[in-house]
């Protein structure tokens, strides 16, 4: 199969012809007689990789499924996923890991690899069958307890070590238990004043700090979830100038949303680490352009409607955002300046994959290359409405929002996903990826 | 008036207005039948996912002097136990034909939830959310104060100067919320009096005086002494020591209440835990306006019942 992509502009600016062929790609004359994608106007985009999905399958199969969650992952421009492991039973297991990564590449999407979980049933007591899972055909390399922080100091530090015999590496969810015992959005004038119990910047803080300086006592690999707070980018800051190996991740949200969406008490607002002051979201663009964060992860987290109509304390922490992703990241940091695209496919796609040691991802565009991209039109823009969500779930906190861009096509490893904003059938996506 | 969520959004007009018809109700009260027709046939529904039998019969008080059915549901043993959300236990409450709701429930921001969900037509009042608001409360304190202070000449008349001192857990209280937004708007001023760990983050930004100290703040005189509750589960999580030292510190004790001025007014929303936040001295005293702030809720809550359920402007 051959599919040509005609007049696109690459992240740097430049436009180029793009020929793909047995899901690699080729020079353009080499691509002839197949698909035809007229790229004029659009930015091609190298797959985008997002380190922090929830699948929720198995388990929670009314919230999201590894199909459904592939289908929003393609509409957003991504052509592969890790999968968090909060899943019922847990990701600690080779079996379960093997489980979600097959049904990834049975339906064709995105490729998904499987998080495992740092301890049994992430319960933060004993550590998971940590090597099994590496040495599985999943070939897990990041490990999260994600929805609950690995707090027990020892048992961290024993993490890191032994992860990093495997070349893995621990995602931690920064989170105090203690310190945040009840909490609902974050600590200040604010939650006081809605009667919120707060949650307060040194529960996340405190654990980064103690994180950064395990990882170099034992000389491991760190991975920081979903930094939310300035005081956390100033610790990365300051273990990255120390030489310490960590890396760190915002979601799109955290880089747009503050804590005054809690006002109206509307649930799809409610996420965990909660959406901070306008002065974080600052420090968290600024520390993306920066490099201090390396990464935007989506922290994609399906629920079911019921779970969020409800009152605010009662409600699910999360909020769906594969789709909106990139537009947010545009509207956030392309369109104030602070990012260019070459700097949106670092932070969204090669930096990602290095991270998880995710293989075809270093060359993007290469010839011999696995053809991984998403063709996306900056200039549109669109009230952003349920009907742009292909997920099982809309707690989307951007519904009736302005966002610019469009992701008009996806490919992955060379199969169309995406084609002119529309999802491909399932059917169709599965087989042509089968064929490879 | 649509609804009553918050004391926050309440104009000093909207204010005024609500003390002002619960003065009219309050003159019903004095009359040999003490009852109006006002609203026969309207039901509300009582719905109380939270114990509070103090608020709940003072609002079932209230109804039934307008002449209106009261259906009352609590929690304990109900559906909600079963697992039932606010949603569908108001949905269901709201096809038996309901006019109003009145809601208590633990989660902050409930009754806001209730009323912007668009899952019921019902008026919704907040009788106590969380720990956000409580505004019938801080509404019949308000009346309480200003009935002391003006008397018969009350109607149309705010705070304007009046200090009060609210003491103990801030940090816990809806009481307090409401009163300090109220008490702001309608011109007194505010001193809240707690240790730093009874004290809401942020606390600074509210416009308020902050004080540790309780003496401190009583050789200023204030107007008004409003001790708050203190539940004895927070020693458990650390924000005081043990009840002695609490009532030592921030207890409006036998000592303490012989230094205030003789027109202190000294309110206690209830229920009082004596010999811990409020001697028994100060409680019965002539200054103590604990059954005033009691006889003057049911006044303020058929005033509120009657606004949303006419939609009549105060």
């Amino acid at each position: 199969m051959t599919v040509l992509i005609q007049g696109a502009t690459l992240p740097d600016g430049s436009r180029a012809d793009l020929g793909i062929r047995d899901g690699v790609f080729v020079e353009p004359g080499d691509a002839a007689g197949g698909r035809v994608i007229d790229a004029d106007g659009l930015r091609a985009l190298p797959g985008l990789v997002d380190l922090h999905t929830h699948l929720r399958e198995p388990g929670y199969e009314q919230s999201e499924t590894v199909l459904t969650g592939s289908r929003a992952a393609a509409a957003g421009g991504f052509t592969a996923v890790f999968a968090m492991a909060n899943t019922s039973p847990a990701q600690d297991t080779a079996g379960v890991v093997e489980q979600v990564a097959s049904l990834g590449e049975q339906h064709g999407y995105v490729t998904v690899r499987p998080i495992g979980a740092v301890t049994i049933g992430l319960a933060g007591e004993r550590l998971s069958e940590i090597g099994a899972m590496a040495r599985s055909r999943a070939a897990v390399r990041v490990f999260s307890d994600d929805g609950k922080c690995v707090h027990d100091a020892l048992l961290m530090r024993r993490a890191l070590e032994y992860v990093k015999t495997f070349d893995g590496v621990v995602a931690q969810h920064a989170q105090e238990p203690r310190l945040t015992e009840g909490a609902q959005m974050n600590d200040g004038a604010l939650a006081s004043e809605l009667g919120l119990a707060g949650w307060p910047a040194v529960a996340e803080e405190a654990i980064i700090a103690r994180d950064v300086l395990l990882a170099e006592a034992v000389g491991a690999r760190l991975h920081v979830c979903h930094v939310s707070t300035a005081g956390s980018v100033e610790v990365v800051r300051w273990a990255k100038a120390r030489g310490i190996d960590v890396t760190a991740e915002v979601t799109p949200h955290h880089l747009l949303l503050t804590e005054d969406a809690a006002v109206g008490y509307d649930a799809r607002f409610k996420v965990n680490p909660p959406l901070r002051r306008s002065e974080d979201v600052e420090a968290l663009r600024a520390a993306l352009a920066d490099g201090t964060i390396d990464i935007v992860a989506t922290d994609h987290a399906p629920h079911p409607v019921e779970s969020k109509e409800t009152a605010w304390a009662e409600a699910s922490f999360g909020m769906v955002g594969l789709e909106s992703a990139l537009s947010v990241v545009q509207t956030a940091m392309v369109d104030t300046g602070l990012l260019d695209w070459t700097g949106v496919a670092r932070v969204l796609s090669a930096k990602p994959a290095e991270i998880g040691r995710l293989a075809g991802y270093d060359a993007p565009f290469a010839l011999g290359a696995p053809a991984h991209l998403t063709l996306v039109d900056p200039t549109a823009r669109r009230s952003f409405g349920v009907e742009d969500l292909r997920g099982r779930s809309v707690n989307s906190p951007y519904l009736g929002r302005d966002l610019p861009g469009r992701v008009v096509a996806t490919l992955h490893r060379g199969v169309p996903t995406v084609l002119d904003g529309e999802v491909r059938p399932a059917e169709d996506v599965a087989q042509e990826a089968s064929r490879g | 008036m649509r609804h009553l969520l918050s004391t926050r959004d309440l104009s000093c007009d909207d204010a005024i207005g609500i003390l002002d018809v619960a003065e009219d109700m309050a003159d019903v009260a004095r009359r040999a039948v003490p009852k109006l027709p006002t609203l026969q046939g309207r039901t509300v529904a009582n719905l109380f996912f939270e114990d509070s039998t103090r608020t709940r019969l003072s609002f079932e008080a209230a109804a039934k002097r307008l002449s209106a059915d009261v259906i009352t549901f609590s929690a304990k043993g109900s559906s909600v136990q079963k697992g039932e959300g606010l949603k569908d236990t108001a949905q269901t409450i709201a096809a038996m034909g309901v006019d109003a709701v009145v809601l208590r429930h633990g989660a902050s921001g409930a009754a806001r939830t209730l009323a912007d969900g668009g899952w019921i037509d019902a008026a919704v009042v907040n009788a106590g959310d969380g720990t956000h608001e409580h505004p019938t409360q801080a509404l019949l304190d308000a009346y309480t104060m200003r009935k002391a202070r003006h008397g018969d000449a009350s109607r149309g008349r705010d705070l304007e100067g009046l200090r009060v001192a609210i003491v103990g857990d801030i940090l816990h209280s809806r009481v307090a919320r409401s009163n300090l937004w109220l008490l702001r708007t309608l011109g007194a001023e505010v001193t809240l009096v707690a240790p730093a760990t009874l004290l809401p983050s942020g606390v600074a930004t509210w416009p308020a005086v902050v004080r540790h100290d309780l003496d401190d703040a009583l050789a200023d005189q204030p107007d008004v002494v409003m001790m708050l509750r203190i539940q004895s589960e927070r020693m458990h999580a650390a924000f005081f020591p043990n009840e002695r030292e609490y009532s030592r510190e921030w207890g409006l004790d036998d000592a303490r209440f012989s230094r205030l001025g003789p027109d202190t007014m000294v309110m206690h929303p209830g229920p009082m835990i004596r010999g811990l936040e409020i001697s028994a001295a100060a409680a019965d005293s002539a200054r103590s306006l604990v059954l005033d702030q009691v006889t003057n809720g049911v006044s303020i809550r058929m005033a509120v019942l009657y606004l949303v359920l006419t939609g009549a402007t105060a």
